[in-house]
């Protein structure tokens, strides 16, 4: 399977909420990555998982399935599954995919957090 | 946003954003129901268990990239579709935005049922491309056709991430033949594209209950259901046939 072109820092924002920093590509190939990037940021406080998209170079439709499947897993740990960082092109793909009517989307961190509470 | 966001080439890979389907200039053939003026329906919105399906066939000892499998698949779609599920590509072909008209046969009585229905191609790139549904569809979610390298031997696959749309497709797909009848399809097209190439591939199938609940608020989807409205139509197709318009 060829590799990855992906890296992901894990870090809190506060205890109730961690960010998952893609950097890169995510394809079918980051599955891996992501769900140990999403085990990382999920611990038993976890209320609220922000993926950072800002320095996302590129995502393809299996990109999106992966968000599918991750929004699923958090789902299943009743935490929110939030999104920051995506340009215009990706806000308008997550409207096509309908992938906006689960996962919220904010301009940056601070605006993320805050609404999680 | 970062300078790593801005305009890549590969986002023209991704249809334009669409609010309703529109079915103008499709070739003669298909049924052409139930697609236009339908909203797109993805993995989240339908009713039934969300399954995750994988199907591969490796293709040893053909020198072929994944790039020309890809491209030769979207040549070739509808050729490699069985008689119960015939394609009908609009005339750009297999290209972001476009529709797949699809006439389908699904295990009933009489022979089985018929379902007109069709798909968008969300998203098309040099080694992948990705259909999405519409309302009223069996199911609700994606379907990837790819094609990648893996200990040198060119793979091709099919992955679904998809719902039955309402209940009436859960209960056809847990309890009538629609689950093996979706398998055998797929079976069907790579077991085509392997012999193209001169191959008798074995395809290998996975499979993986991504969500086993049901979303029971989904249920009113019912109303757009494709089965239900193609058999309602049929009179009217059968008029048409008997006045010749």
């Amino acid at each position: 399977m060829p590799t990855a072109n992906v890296t992901m820092n894990v870090r809190k924002a506060n205890e109730q909420a961690s960010v998952i920093e893609i950097h890169g590509e995510v394809t079918a190939f980051a599955e891996d990555a992501l769900m140990e990037a999403y085990t990382k940021a999920s611990d038993g406080k976890t209320k609220a998982v922000i993926i950072d998209f800002s320095d996302l170079q590129y995502m393809n439709s299996s990109g999106i399935g992966l968000l599918v499947t991750l929004l699923i897993r958090a789902n299943r740990q009743k935490q929110q599954l939030i999104v920051t960082g995506l340009n215009d092109h990706y806000r308008q793909i997550f409207q096509l995919t309908r992938l906006d009517e689960a996962i919220g989307i904010y301009d940056n961190e601070a605006t993320a957090l805050a609404a999680v509470g | 946003m970062t300078s790593s966001n801005d305009s890549d080439p590969r986002d023209n890979a991704w249809a334009k954003p669409v609010d309703h389907l529109s079915t103008k200039d499709m070739p003669v053939g298909a049924l052409n129901l139930n697609v236009d003026g339908r909203g797109l329906t993805g993995p989240l919105q339908g009713f039934g268990q969300l399954w995750q399906k994988t199907y591969k066939v490796r293709l040893p000892g053909v020198q072929v990239s994944p790039a020309e499998v890809v491209t030769m698949w979207k040549a070739k779609l509808p050729e490699f579709m069985p008689d119960d599920s015939r394609f009908y590509p609009s005339f750009a072909g297999v290209a972001p935005g476009e529709i797949l008209l699809i006439d389908a046969t699904l295990p009933g009585p009489g022979g089985g049922i018929t379902v007109a229905t069709g798909v968008m191609i969300l998203y098309a790139d040099d080694e992948s491309f990705t259909v999405m549904t519409p309302d009223g569809h069996p199911e609700s979610g994606f379907n990837t056709f790819s094609s990648y390298e893996e200990d040198d031997v060119t793979i091709a696959q099919i992955q679904s991430l998809a719902r039955a749309n309402d209940p009436v497709y859960e209960i056809g797909f847990r309890f009538m033949g629609g689950s093996k009848q979706q398998e055998a399809i797929w079976h069907h097209v790579l077991t085509q594209l392997a012999t193209n190439y001169g191959i008798s591939g074995e395809v290998e199938t996975s499979k993986k209950c991504v969500d086993s609940k049901i979303q029971w608020s989904q249920a009113k989807n019912v109303w757009h259901n494709a089965v239900i409205r193609t058999t309602l139509n049929a009179p009217v197709r059968a008029g048409r046939r008997l006045f010749g318009r």
